[in-house]
């Protein structure tokens, strides 16, 4: 890899899948070998994706480092970058740097049960984490999945929803908006703080990682508190616009706080220590 | 190394000039134009500036340019080649003329690209640029450097300090680096030995008006504050500071391209912007001015002397000068010392 730290690897898209209105995943490759044998991450980190001729745009990697030889993107068509990636066939060339960022601590999770708690676009940045301790599954207990979007096609990973609700050894829970249902919808109907409320979530031995749209986040958090969850068990991941990933063009702080190089992932401890500008 | 202290005749600056020259150095000097001084390729030593007190713009454009490129690329049938910026091809500068100020905001510049992850762009170019310092023997009322740890004569960031004796007198040269030491040796003639010189009584009267120490400490829990938004009231927000600033580092990354090529490139910003952290979303972290202006102040006096060791100003004084709507920084920072 090039000393030059604003260099991205070259990937290719290989392939991509229609996740919800607006949303895709993209599997990436890289182009070079060498660049795919040096490459390593953790889940929670994030790094920079590029169109060349428009630009770089922030996200996460929402594959799990346990799956090798490619990494996966879900982006929701938003921006000038999310538009031009929208419109990127299977076979195209992007840019990737990356990875950024501190991670999930996975380790310090090993025997604990985990709780996910996700909302809309934010099942991505989770999704990572999820497949990771799946994949591990032996040095986890309880793995519960809770999601939520406004309407049925909203939800992401469709097929992986299924896949996970099939499995024995994961507990999962959906839920869309009240009037965001379809005739045939067999989840629960309501706010995720809501649904969160009626399952009675047991926070002993349990971490809770919450990620969603910030009205969803903040409802949930004292529902947790109000079940036991102490502010070290609750985690998050925080996001804010970025042009390096490296602490550098001076935009993603929060106080003192680096979100692309001290987080994203916080605990709800160090949440609440800093200040309220994010 | 310690300075190696020697004596330049007032008659030998030019043909120092010239023998900088003719090695093939491109040299940057304060110069007028367009009825402003600024850091201009100089080709002949008559073209220099002297009456200023400062230029407009900062020395740093020099090791971080306003716009640069990071990487180049062609599109064509076959697929996008991507080709890293040649860092062989950045040529060997001079900047003749720096002030102490604008030599030691090299420092915070370079704790910034250097903090975690090397900036090897930046680390070239400083690395290939050598700084003639030039003391200050006048200021104005806007420079504060001696508030913020520097000093009229100070040495810090020079390759070579330059500093006149009396109005017509010679010039003391302290050498400080390797760098220095180099053009001394290309031109022994030049640099005279010089006796016992205080320099300090040929310098500007900086007067100190704060404490960095002390705004640092009450910063560190000053985030919730009525002066932030006090202070910004009239700030419209234009970003005249940054683009002056000397230690100023943020930038944005863009992609420009023309017809089948392109370049990606790094550009300055500026925290001052609305823009320059809202979200796609329509989200913005720091939707008012107060909360740009506090993250201008808290950046330079809390942030970044917490996080890396080094206070974020050099006390030029550009921009209280720049300001269209007159802020003054040392106002400003002397109200929340004694707030």
């Amino acid at each position: 890899m090039s000393e030059n730290i604003y260099m991205p690897y070259q990937m290719r898209i290989e392939k991509i899948t229609h996740e919800a209105p607006g949303v895709k995943t993209f599997r990436l490759k890289f182009i070079n070998e060498e660049d795919e044998n040096k490459f390593n991450f953790r889940a929670g980190q994030f790094g920079e994706y590029s169109v060349y001729g428009v630009g770089e745009s922030t996200f996460c990697v929402a594959s799990s480092p346990t799956r090798k030889g490619y990494i996966e993107c879900t982006f929701r068509q938003t921006g000038k970058v999310t538009s031009a990636l929208q419109r990127c066939e299977e076979g195209s060339v992007i840019g990737f740097r990356g990875p950024y960022g501190n991670v999930f601590p996975l380790e310090e999770w090993k025997g604990k049960s985990l709780l996910f708690i996700a909302g809309g676009i934010a099942l991505p940045p989770m999704r990572c984490v999820i497949w990771n301790a799946l994949d591990l599954r032996e040095n986890f207990k309880d793995i519960t999945i809770l999601y939520g979007a406004r309407t049925v096609p909203d939800l992401v990973y469709k097929h992986e929803l299924k896949e996970w609700a099939e499995r024995g050894d994961v507990k999962l829970v959906t839920t869309v908006d009240p009037g965001g249902e379809t005739p045939d919808w067999k989840g629960e109907i309501g706010f995720v703080p809501a649904v969160l409320e009626k399952m009675a979530p047991k926070s002993e031995n349990t971490i809770a990682i919450v990620c969603g749209p910030p009205i969803m986040i903040k409802y949930t958090f004292p529902v947790l508190d109000k079940f036991g969850f102490t502010d070290e068990t609750i985690y998050t991941t925080l996001e804010n616009r970025m042009k390096c990933g490296f602490g550098k063009c001076g935009r993603c702080n929060v106080g003192n706080v680096y979100v692309c190089k001290d987080g994203p992932v916080f605990n709800l401890k160090q949440l609440k220590e800093l200040p309220a500008e994010y | 190394m310690s300075t190696d202290k020697r004596l330049v005749k007032k008659t030998s600056l030019d043909k120092l000039f010239d023998s900088i020259k003719q090695q093939g150095k491109t040299i940057f000097a304060p110069k007028l134009k367009n009825g402003k001084v600024n850091y201009e390729q100089v080709e002949r030593f008559s073209d220099i500036a002297t009456d200023y007190i400062q230029t407009t713009q900062s020395a740093k454009v020099v090791a971080f340019p306003r716009t640069e490129k990071i990487l180049d690329y062609t599109k064509s049938k076959e697929g996008i080649a991507v080709v890293e910026i040649d860092l062989q091809s950045i040529s060997e500068v001079v900047i003749w003329g720096v002030r102490p100020c604008d030599a030691a905001g090299f420092l915070p510049l370079s704790a910034i690209f250097n903090w975690d992850t090397k900036d090897i762009i930046y680390n070239t170019r400083l690395e290939k640029t050598t700084l003639i310092g030039f003391s200050c023997n006048k200021c104005d009322e806007s420079c504060f450097c001696t508030s913020v740890a520097g000093n009229p004569g100070g040495t810090e960031g020079s390759d070579m300090m330059l500093t006149q004796l009396g109005d017509n007198g010679d010039y003391l040269a302290e050498i400080i680096t390797e760098k220095g030491k180099t053009i001394v040796d290309k031109n022994p003639d030049l640099f005279e030995t010089a006796g016992e010189i205080d320099k300090q009584k040929y310098l500007a009267d900086v007067p100190v008006k704060f404490n960095q120490t002390e705004i640092k400490d009450k910063l560190a829990n000053f985030f919730e504050n009525e002066i932030w938004l006090q202070q910004s009231l009239r700030c419209i927000g234009c970003g005249a500071c940054a683009s002056v600033c000397p230690t100023c580092a943020c930038f944005d990354i863009q992609d420009e391209e023309h017809g089948k090529r392109g370049s990606r490139v790094r550009c300055w910003d500026n925290c001052g912007l609305s823009i320059f952290t809202l979200h796609t979303s329509g989200h913005n972290p720091r939707e008012y001015q107060s909360q740009r202006w506090r993250q201008r102040i808290l950046h330079k006096f809390s942030y970044m002397p917490e996080r890396l060791s080094v206070y974020g100003c050099s006390g030029c004084g550009r921009c209280s000068r720049a300001c269209p709507v007159d802020m003054n920084i040392i106002e400003h920072l002397t109200a929340i010392q004694e707030a």
